[in-house]
């Protein structure tokens, strides 16, 4: 295929381009754009919450209409909480973090020349970028954008009466949704049949990297649950637009009752949580995927249970499309319904529990290179213990009655899926930033980026939970209404100050990528001693990834520090290396993993 | 004051500017031995930053937490809490020295060689099986008391109460003498009758719309919830209780209230939190709080959900008694 090179121009290679490479650098630049956009409403908001009688002329310059004297309106503080989630969660962890490496990886880790169909790729790219227009067009209508919450249940986001972002703002958000479920199906179906058809010889499913496992599984779970996203959308739109009740009933608004009858907002709550919770895997996975990766490599070790985490994996992610309705313990379905929840949300329990152990003991007598993508994959580990565990108290219905939409939510899945999975995008841009760009990230930037992030995410969400715990209910504009309440405006103000720090501090990493990708040291073949195959591609990238024959693979990708006699700590190194290619054949009568 | 302030922002940009390319001239692009090092160094440094945080909220943030459960129902809510919470707890302060030890522990150098660890399934078997067996018995304790609270059937006692929510304020609605709301639907909805109450249905006349709830202590309340507009949720975090409104439907809650309104306010836990507001509301002049029981909305719901609530006042029976005596029922405002 690689022989058969027509010729490229401009428009070609950079902007309609079907070379996988080019399609995961420009899903990660356009993610990462949508993530600025996301943080930086983050910190308004936050301002918002932490000052809320204080004039800010930053509302004034960004908030436009929105605002009165640099005070922040309410209405467009539930707008900013809205599209924050909205792009946070499908923008910047979906499109952004699996559409980059699953584009990336994928094709280079199997050994394939490219995606299946690279038509189809560039077209699963174009329509998220249409998507991503669309959705930042929707913030300068003049009613407000969405802000329903990014959960936009009904009867509140069919009704502009009821807010005023629910009239052509939420027209363009669920549009916008639409077209970026189709780009997200495109993908995934892509990712799916290369995974399964195009691997290289000897690249049997039980030799893949964890990383192909994580991404193969995710593409699944989004195949499985984005439809019918897709479909609760149409519903809504069709709710909206063309008078049907699928959503709605017996309401009076505005001083009339409306036309609607014997919908039921519940049933968009099942079909919304029926993609909602799997979407929380499908952010989480790949980030995990990329983990396992990074910890074996850098700590020149192979991953601890590779088919125990195979598993797991399978597990969550058959688990994940039965456990939706631990969203809805209290929307007033069957209680009946809620107990079959809690049974098996708490299961997933186990599989969550087995990653975290296997990434601890992987750590347990290595080498530890602790480089940038290293101590962010540790501080995923971290971070998503820290989240899992509150998820044993949200999962338990009896408890969720309680601190159900109180921060504890927002502090829990902060940290479990967003915090986690930023984590897992930021390890994965720093170990394959030579492998996309040619060059070496900058290692001092990238440690003070860590470290500061960390600290602030922790500052800011583990004194969230306690807010939560004091009753403390999200999605409100301020809090001075209530008494009770005032002696956690402190603490809102010292989490305010870490996020501020911490979005600002994210402007190291955005200066490291774009300088190093002009500046950086010139990368190496394969920098971090890897073994997988995409350290044996050039560095400059070439149509169909390999110069010759695609490698052959003789060996699973985690032989590092092997030993001549595997029992033996203080043997020599199988071929006097700390690590072993996966292209390396196997000695006659070499032990496999 | 604004000049300065963004001078400040323009020298603080500058100046990042200037260390990020100094730094990025520095060229160090792969962690050598030095770097982990010190970057082992600073995770210990990291680990008691992090446990100084833990801890620090754990103890001084007690304070500011929700009383004991003012509801019945609710004191098991907090025991399978509190298990819960020193289960995960002691799971967390683990797991959490582990990894960043095992970062300062095994950071590389030229010298040590990894161990070549790729199984275990003893290993696997420990730590699937654990959480499984501790998992058992939290499932079956939530089990237990969320069927606990969920089921309203076997309480013919109980004082029937509907809660009404709309865009923005609550209202309630007691069943008066005959226990039984009368039917309600939107389109009833005609001038003072603005919970849309059905007058032709003789279960309607005694009802009793009030603005506020008193409930009496040691009775059974089971709630009804309608909404009018948009989903609305119903969240009593003294009682633990919490339910949608969703319109369209009915949902329901029921608890029973432990303490009066007066008892609660002498309950150590409230004297505590109440004296930490009442400080901060002196320092900036504001009328002091007293304790009360309150319904939030804890929904999404609108420009002003974050001002949605109503009081809750729990009484002695007979005070109770009186009080709803004087309530005038539907019939009589409603002709």
């Amino acid at each position: 295929m690689s022989d058969h090179h027509h010729k490229e121009t401009f428009v070609t290679k950079y902007i309609f381009s079907q070379d996988h490479k080019m399609i995961s650098k420009q899903f990660l630049v356009t993610g990462m754009f949508m993530g600025i956009i996301g943080v930086f409403m983050s910190m308004l908001f936050r301002m918002q919450i932490a000052w809320p009688e204080k004039s800010f002329s930053i509302f004034e310059a960004f908030l436009g209409p929105h605002q009165t004297d640099g005070i922040m309106n309410p209405d467009i503080y539930l707008a900013l909480v809205t599209i924050h989630g909205t792009i946070m969660v499908f923008f910047v962890l979906t499109a952004g973090l699996s559409g980059t490496f699953s584009n990336l990886l994928i094709p280079l880790q199997i050994g394939a020349r490219d995606m299946a169909s690279g038509f189809l790729n560039m077209i699963s790219y174009w329509l998220f970028f249409v998507s991503s227009v669309i959705m930042v067009i929707s913030l300068f209508v003049e009613a407000g954008p969405a802000s329903a919450g990014w959960t936009i249940y009904p009867p509140l986001s069919a009704l502009p009466q009821a807010i005023p972002g629910s009239g052509a703002g939420m027209t363009l958000w669920l549009v916008s949704m639409a077209i970026f479920i189709a780009s997200s199906l495109i993908g995934s179906l892509n990712y799916i049949v290369t995974v399964l058809n195009l691997r290289t010889k000897g690249m049997k499913m039980t030799r893949l990297p964890l990383t192909m496992w994580a991404f193969f599984v995710t593409a699944i779970i989004g195949v499985v649950s984005f439809p019918v996203l897709l479909s609760a959308a149409l519903l809504l739109i069709f709710d909206r637009s063309f008078g049907t009740s699928f959503y709605l009933s017996d309401i009076f608004i505005s001083g009339e009752v409306l036309h609607y009858q014997g919908g039921s907002p519940v049933l968009f709550e099942h079909l919304f949580w029926f993609l909602g919770h799997p979407e929380v895997y499908i952010v989480l996975l790949p980030a995990l995927g990329i983990t396992s990766e990074i910890i074996s490599t850098h700590s020149r070790k192979p991953i601890f249970g590779y088919r125990a985490m195979i598993g797991s994996i399978l597990a969550i992610a058959f688990l994940s499309t039965i456990v939706w309705g631990h969203h809805m313990f209290i929307s007033g379905m069957n209680p009946f319904l809620g107990s079959v929840f809690t049974f098996t949300t708490l299961l997933i329990a186990i599989p969550s529990a087995v990653k975290a152990f296997n990434y601890i003991t992987t750590l347990w007598k290595g080498n530890l290179q602790l480089n940038p993508a290293m101590l962010f994959s540790i501080g995923l580990v971290s971070t998503f213990v820290t989240g899992g565990l509150t998820g044993l108290v949200l999962g338990d219905s009896a408890l969720d009655i309680n601190i159900h939409d109180t921060y504890f939510v927002v502090a829990h899945f902060h940290l479990v899926m967003g915090v986690s999975a930023i984590f897992g995008m930021y390890a994965g841009v720093y170990h394959w930033f030579p492998k996309m760009y040619g060059r070496m990230m900058n290692k001092t930037l990238g440690y003070w980026h860590f470290w500061i992030t960390i600290v602030c995410a922790y500052g800011v969400f583990w004194p969230m939970h306690f807010i939560g715990l004091a009753g403390l209910p999200r999605r409100y504009y301020t809090n001075t209404n209530f008494p009770m309440f005032d002696d956690l405006l402190q603490i809102n103000v010292v989490i305010t100050i870490f996020a501020l720090i911490g979005g600002i501090a994210q402007i190291i990493f955005i200066a490291n990528f774009f300088i190093s990708i002009y500046r950086g040291q010139k990368a190496t073949q394969n920098p971090w001693n890897s073994n997988t195959l995409e350290w044996t591609t050039p560095v400059e990238h070439i149509h169909g990834n390999w110069p010759g024959k695609i490698p052959e693979v003789h060996r699973w990708p985690y032989d590092y520090s092997k030993r001549v006699d595997p029992n033996d700590d203080d043997s020599d190194y199988l071929h006097g290396k700390d690590f072993v290619l996966q292209t390396t054949p196997l000695l006659k009568d070499e032990e496999v993993s | 004051m604004l000049a300065l302030f963004y001078i400040f922002i323009g020298i603080a940009i500058g100046v990042s500017f200037w260390q990020i390319t100094r730094i990025m001239n520095l060229r160090g692009v792969i962690a050598t031995d030095e770097d982990n090092a010190k970057q082992g160094k600073y995770s210990l440094v990291f680990m008691a930053f992090l446990y100084a945080m833990m801890i620090y909220c754990l103890i001084f943030m007690n304070v500011l937490m929700l009383p004991e459960s003012a509801s019945i129902e609710g004191e098991h809510d907090d025991n399978l809490f509190n298990i819960t919470f020193w289960l995960i707890g002691i799971v967390q302060f683990t797991m959490q020295f582990i990894i960043f030890y095992f970062t300062f522990k095994y950071k590389g150098n030229k010298d040590r060689k990894a161990k070549f660890y790729a199984d275990s399934h003893k290993l696997e078997l420990i730590w699937t099986i654990t959480p499984a067996i501790v998992l058992a018995f939290l499932i079956g304790y939530g089990l237990w008391q969320w069927n606990d609270v969920m089921d309203l059937s076997e309480d013919k006692d109980a004082i029937v109460i509907e809660v009404y929510s709309q865009q923005f304020r609550w209202d309630a609605r007691y069943a008066g003498e005959d226990n039984t709301l009368g039917f309600g639907n939107v389109n009833y909805i005609k001038g003072i009758n603005t919970l849309g109450v059905d007058m032709s249905d003789q279960n309607s006349q005694d009802d009793k719309q009030v603005t506020e709830l008193y409930l009496p202590k040691g009775r059974k309340i089971h709630f009804k919830f309608r909404s009018q507009d948009v989903l609305h949720s119903a969240y009593m975090p003294h009682f633990r209780a919490q339910m949608n409104c969703v319109p369209g439907m009915v949902t329901e809650f029921g608890f029973t209230p432990k303490y009066t309104t007066e008892e609660m306010r002498l309950n150590p836990e409230v004297i505590d939190k109440t004296n930490g507001i009442n400080k901060i509301r002196q320092a900036k002049g504001e009328e002091p709080y007293e304790f009360d029981y309150l319904l939030l909305c804890n929904k999404i719901c609108g420009a002003s959900h974050y001002n949605m609530q109503m009081k809750i006042t729990v009484v002695e029976q007979d005070e109770y008694d009186k009080w709803i005596a004087k309530q005038p029922t539907l019939a009589s405002v409603i002709k």
